[in-house]
């Protein structure tokens, strides 16, 4: 087991000597092979085992020493997280408020017409400096900080476009104010532009207050996993009932639920039952009944009875955590169409200031004679504020995080954004028939002797050689026997061949049982009665076997599997779609095409050996098709790993899938259309940010520079730029926020 | 043309070569990184190119002073980490390249870049 390497804040920390006694408090539990402390910092980072150390020795260590681990970082984050969104927001909504009234007054006080009915002190222009210095520099401080820092590194962002926008209208504005004279020298009026200042600061920022609301959305599917969480768990320990917090729950812990509760970390029944609503963790809609050996997972509800379990994932390991982990990950993650919003977006604000200082500079020399400089500065100042690096930044992002959100709520977990990209082009999916599309607990249906042979001595016979075999066709004639009470004989010479069957030596006789293949194989003659039969079981769906003795076919087993509930609908979903579906199982071509029919699948790949069906989806995939591979995530590992989109039915608590980039926790077949669905309009809604962002910036820029005015006299007043920069953002996040009323299922 | 004209023109042309120089011109120099880096993330990411050794652990400590919300959140995209980073803390991750080559690290808003270089 690899180790793993852990650091977290400590409290209480005060001198050198602090550290030396916590890295030997720390040195001393079994399992940490290393313990740093740094005073500095205030933290300590261990190198430790993970299967011997939980968070809980490590608090008890440091709490042992007189001192406090800050463990459990990541709920921490989010908690603080939203106390500062809630900062931020609460700072954003004085400033807007603040500048867009100062805004409004000058407005009044200075705008062509309705300034006659603003009272004459709003009219004086001394006034309206000292109404706009508190927006320029109080509100407004924000962007010059960020703008500073970030040329510190030579770089630019939309803060820097801000301030220097509102420095040119506000700086303009303050020289006409206070030398006015020098202005009216060059034969220009000397009017300040403070409502421009003004103004365009309370807008973006009003601009920022909502879409900081909004992004705060397009991560709630997180926050909802995490709130899922139970906060203590009801612990029987030396034969007392005590509440815990759930971080102090160990493995092997007795935890008892009561009707209505919710069971707190993953683990198995060992005393009593119920039935358990599983739907907020796998997406199941319908509660599962649940008694003794059965698996319970962390923070569903338990519905009816009351059970006590054994806890056996705690903390990073229960199936939530690593749901959790999977979706933060996903959203972590790059989309490939973002390539190019990336590409852009680094050279797009220098790009921008140059295009601004083009501006002023073809104004100041083609513009009007008698305003040349005016309107050079007004048109300057709009490239400064229309251009939106915003919204491109984050058109991708926020679909990518608000889709794999609503996957995680239907059970599907996403394992990355190319992922989430690739399933949208998808147009073959191939099913792994056992386990996939069928119930994968195959029951024996027929058993037909030959020769005279009871069918209690062909059945006992079967289970004896099966009972060493671990395909899932023998476990269901071994408890076949079982539950006719047949007791089987010894067997010798064992020896399974892969794709055939079984061969042994049972009381002296040689058997072989097995498909027909290994008949002919063996040169064992089927009769043309037994063909027969053998055909009809076939067109039933059934697998048949037959069991050869010393040479001589004595009998025939028919084994068949239910067909899942949800099999035909989620196959007639993806036809709808327009994608083909195959099936590929082991069995032979008559069983397989006679399910293939009851579901309406029409291309079937049959007697393929497991280890060739990643060879039959590379073949696919040849005929330029986009292959996604459906199976259980266990033998279908290379299959699912060589097609375009692996997607795995996950089962109990084993959602660590790792060849699969789609898990389907909920094993609802649906939700394979579901999943695509979920693709193509997440796709849909990215290029339609891509596309509004760019078209945005495209259009709108040149405008504000003035591309319209030779032909039309038409210029965007950089109050109108500041509208359409502040809702261009707004509107790129609230679009990704409407994929969540989409309805994909 | 008017000599103030010319003078405009002059300046404005030299002030867009400065811009080009200034912002899409920079090099910079990687800072080799032991186990732990310390990054300030204050308009923008100091260090911000820095080169880890392959196949180790390395602790990357992210301490954001800089309130512009634009840098709330970094990403490294090819680790597929998403975290935020709250005002003047630290915050940890931890990273094991197994591959040699260059990954990006950037603000949640991709304006700000850093790099990291796997030997």
């Amino acid at each position: 087991m690899p180790e793993s390497k852990k650091t977290f804040s400590i409290k209480g920390m005060h001198c050198a000597s602090c550290v030396v006694l916590l890295e030997r408090a720390l040195k001393q539990v079994s399992g940490i092979s290393q313990a740093n402390v740094n005073l500095a910092t205030e933290k300590a980072t261990v190198v430790y085992d993970p299967q011997i150390v939980s968070d809980v020795h490590l608090k008890e260590a440091v709490a042992g020493a007189g001192y406090q681990a800050m463990l459990g970082q990541d709920t921490a984050t989010v908690d603080e997280e939203q106390l500062e969104k809630q900062k931020e927001l609460r700072d954003l909504k004085i400033k807007v408020i603040v500048s867009l009234v100062l805004g409004g007054l000058i407005l009044w006080g200075s705008f062509p017409g309705l300034a006659k009915t603003a009272p004459i002190f709003l009219q004086n222009f001394l006034v309206q400096l000292l109404l706009a210095l508190p927006v320029q520099f109080w509100a407004g401080f924000g962007f010059y900080r960020a703008a500073i820092s970030s040329l510190k590194h030579r770089s630019a962002n939309m803060d820097t476009l801000v301030a220097m926008g509102t420095t040119v209208a506000f700086g303009y504005s303050t020289f006409v104010t206070l030398m006015p004279a020098v202005v009216q020298r060059a034969g220009i009026e000397a009017m300040p532009y403070f409502d421009v200042s003004t103004i365009i600061i309370g807008l973006i920022l009003l601009g920022r207050y909502f879409e900081a609301r909004a992004k705060a959305g397009t991560s709630e599917a997180i926050k909802k996993l995490i709130g899922l969480q139970a906060k203590t768990a009801r612990v029987v320990r030396n034969g007392q009932e005590t509440d815990i917090p759930l971080g102090q729950v160990m493995i092997g812990d007795i935890i008892r639920v009561r009707p209505g509760e919710k069971i707190p970390v993953d683990g198995v029944i060992i005393e009593g039952e119920s039935s358990v609503d599983e739907s907020m963790v796998t997406g199941e809609s319908i509660p599962t009944d649940k008694a003794k050996g059965d698996n319970v997972v962390g923070a569903t509800i338990n519905k009816t009875g009351t059970f006590t379990f054994t806890a056996a994932k705690v903390g990073e390991q229960t199936m939530l955590a690593q749901i959790i982990k999977l979706v933060q990950e996903a959203q972590g993650s790059k989309a490939p169409i973002q390539r190019i919003a990336d590409l852009i977006s680094s050279y797009f604000v220098p790009i921008v200031i140059m295009l601004a200082v083009a501006t002023f500079v073809l104004w100041y020399n083609f513009g009007p004679v008698d305003q040349g400089i005016l309107l050079a500065i007004l048109n300057t100042v709009a490239v400064l504020i229309i251009a939106c690096p915003c919204a491109m930044g984050l058109a991708t992002p926020t679909a990518i995080m608000v889709g794999t959100g609503k996957g995680a709520e239907h059970g599907i977990l996403i394992k990355d954004a190319a992922s989430l990209e690739t399933a949208h082009k998808i147009n073959t999916i191939v099913f792994d028939k056992t386990g996939t599309l069928t119930v994968g607990k195959p029951e024996v249906t027929d058993i037909i002797s030959v020769n005279n042979l009871k069918s209690e001595e062909l059945l006992r016979l079967a289970a004896s050689i099966e009972k060493g075999s671990e395909h899932s066709l023998a476990e269901a004639i071994v408890k076949k026997a079982e539950g006719e009470k047949l007791t089987p004989s010894k067997v010798e010479g064992f020896q399974a061949i892969a794709g055939h069957g079984v061969e042994g030596n049972i009381d002296g006789k040689k058997i072989y049982f097995g498909n027909r293949r290994l008949m002919e194989r063996e040169k064992i003659v089927i009769g043309s009665e037994q063909n027969n039969q053998i055909i009809k079981l076939e067109n039933d769906g059934k697998t048949v076997m037959a069991l050869a003795a010393d040479g001589v076919l004595v009998g025939l087993i028919a084994v068949a599997d239910v067909v899942k509930d949800t099999a035909k609908d989620g196959l007639a979903a993806l036809k709808a779609l327009g994608i083909e579906s195959v099936m590929i199982t082991g069995d032979n071509e008559r069983t397989a095409s006679a399910i293939a029919v009851k579901l309406g699948i029409s291309r079937v790949l049959a007697e393929v050996l497991p280890d060739q069906k990643e060879a039959e989806v590379k073949k696919i995939q040849a005929e330029g098709k986009v292959v996604a591979m459906v199976g259980d995530g266990i033998n279908d590992a290379p299959a699912l790993a060589a097609a375009d989109v692996g997607i795995a039915m996950g089962s109990g608590t084993d959602v660590a899938i790792e060849a699969a980039d789609i898990t389907l926790i909920n094993k609802d077949l649906r939700s394979v259309a579901a999943a695509i669905v979920l693709s193509k309009k997440t796709m849909r809604t990215i290029k339609m940010n891509l596309f509004w962002a760019f078209a945005y910036n495209i259009i709108l820029i040149p405008v504000a520079m003035g591309a319209l005015y030779p032909l039309f006299h038409i210029l965007l007043n950089p109050i109108f730029a500041s509208v359409a920069m502040a809702s261009s953002s707004v509107s790129v996040v609230s679009n990704s926020l409407l994929l969540k009323r989409k309805k994909i299922i | 043309m008017q000599p103030n004209s010319i003078i405009v023109t002059v300046v404005g042309v030299g002030i867009i070569i400065f811009i080009y120089w200034f912002f899409l011109m920079k090099k910079e120099k990687a800072v080799t990184a032991g186990d732990v880096v310390d990054i300030v993330v204050d308009g923008g990411y100091s260090p911000s190119v820095i080169s880890i050794a392959q196949g180790k652990i390395t602790t990357l400590q992210f301490t954001r002073k800089d309130p512009s919300s634009c840098l709330e959140e970094v990403l490294i995209p090819e680790f597929k980490i998403r975290k935020f980073l709250p005002l003047n803390q630290t915050v940890s991750i931890e990273l094991k390249p197994e591959k040699a080559g260059e990954y990006e690290f950037v603000c949640g808003m991709n304006m700000f870049h850093g790099k990291l270089i796997v030997k």
